[in-house]
């Protein structure tokens, strides 16, 4: 179990792959400003809304590197054979694509929350959320790379199939952001978050079952 | 006690039925070499023994298993030895035992066609497991290839181990029993 989380940190590490959304993250807060125009009251007001539809397409662009490669190069196959059950191996691939995304993504956020101009406290709330959001966000994609895995052009579709699932997160996130703690959007978050987490390596395991068929 | 046993097993990809019917055991030292024409169902055959496709009918019962098939399993970006040593086993013997010590440094994304197979194979052999499932074994292979191959098969049936292969090659099992399939 340890050795496959290690070995997605690896392979995230490798050519740079966990950069992609850090990089594509803070091209989101760069930009924002300059389509919203340079009114810092209104950044402030908007830019945490803003943040967070950055981390949710961020979180979009792993989608095709964490199953269908290993389920190409038949490693999903070698893990099976040596007794690893489906749904572990996606419980570690889960545990390494947080560790290489959420981490990172709450690094980024303080340069960009001073792109956006946001006050000390909403920082913390976005930070806050993102620790409480991120791993249901790579709990999606892991769930929504097992399902695509195997089929062709699956980029558009994994994305037609997870933004809608990822509302409540956006929602409770950016609420919180917004109206912070008597709102109880980070309990909100905090539920959906940990549904979503446990219940994608069982979704991730029977989807790569399946697709052996 | 068998390695692996097939009984009255049927196997159906697509909504085709490939065959039914299949019953064979495997004991230690013992192989079996699965033969017929393309798309008769033999590299769902070792599938099946491994573990990976459910028979439609019967009953699949095996030991702990080594496969190799089209798929290498190791990682592209990986020099060849680190990346056999991530599954364990002793890498050390099975890269010598293939005759890839001059290549363990070397990046797997560079390994030809020949040298990819015998990496799969060395994949098995470190494996350590009783059973090996090999699909296609010699495709790719060259004269000294094929020469390690048999030497490794035979090693491994008179260390009491059992090996299904499928192949459209001799392999120069001795004493296999041939499954012909279609």
């Amino acid at each position: 179990m340890m050795a496959l989380i290690l070995r997605e940190l690896r392979l995230a590490a490798s050519g740079g792959a966990a950069l992609l959304p850090v990089i594509f993250f803070l091209l989101v807060a760069t930009l924002f400003p300059f389509a919203v125009g340079p009114d810092g009251p209104l950044l402030a007001r908007t830019g945490g809304g803003a943040l967070w539809m950055a981390a949710l397409l961020a979180a979009l662009l792993p989608v095709d590197r964490l199953v269908e490669p290993d389920r190409a190069s038949g490693v999903l196959d070698q893990l099976s054979l040596r007794g690893h059950a489906e749904e572990s191996i996606a419980l570690a691939k889960l545990a390494g694509h947080w560790l290489s995304f959420g981490p990172p993504l709450m690094l980024a956020a303080i340069p960009a929350s001073a792109l956006m101009k946001l006050p000390p406290d909403v920082l913390i709330r976005l930070e806050l959320g993102l620790l409480v959001g991120t791993p249901g966000l790579a709990a999606l994609t892991l769930g929504v790379a097992a399902l695509t895995a195997g089929l062709r052009r699956s980029g558009a579709l994994a994305g037609l199939l997870m933004l809608p699932l990822a509302v409540p997160l956006l929602i409770f996130g950016a609420g919180f952001v917004g109206r912070g703690d008597e709102s109880g959007a980070l309990q909100l978050l905090g539920a959906v978050s940990l549904l979503l987490v446990a219940g994608a390596p069982f979704a991730a395991g029977a989807a790569i079952r399946a697709g052996r068929d | 006690m068998s390695l692996l046993s097939f009984e009255g097993v049927a196997c159906r990809r697509g909504g085709r039925l490939l065959f039914e019917g299949l019953s064979l055991t495997l004991a230690p030292g013992e192989a079996a070499l699965v033969g017929g024409p393309n798309g008769a169902g033999k590299s769902s055959l070792i599938r099946l023994a491994a573990g990976l496709l459910r028979p439609a009918a019967g009953k699949v019962d095996r030991a702990e298993a080594a496969l190799a098939d089209e798929h290498l399993a190791l990682d592209e970006r990986q020099r060849l030895g680190a990346a056999l040593a991530f599954w364990g086993g002793d890498a050390a013997a099975g890269i010598a035992a293939m005759g890839l010590a001059p290549l363990a440094e070397m990046p797997v994304r560079i390994l030809s066609t020949g040298q990819r197979k015998r990496a799969a194979l060395a994949r098995v052999l470190a494996s350590g497991a009783l059973l090996w499932l090999l699909d296609e074994p010699a495709n790719g292979l060259d004269g000294d290839g094929l020469t390690r191959l048999e030497a490794a098969m035979a090693a491994h049936r008179a260390a009491g181990g059992a090996i299904l292969a499928a192949s459209h090659q001799p392999l120069g099992l001795a004493g296999a029993q041939a499954v012909q399939l279609g």
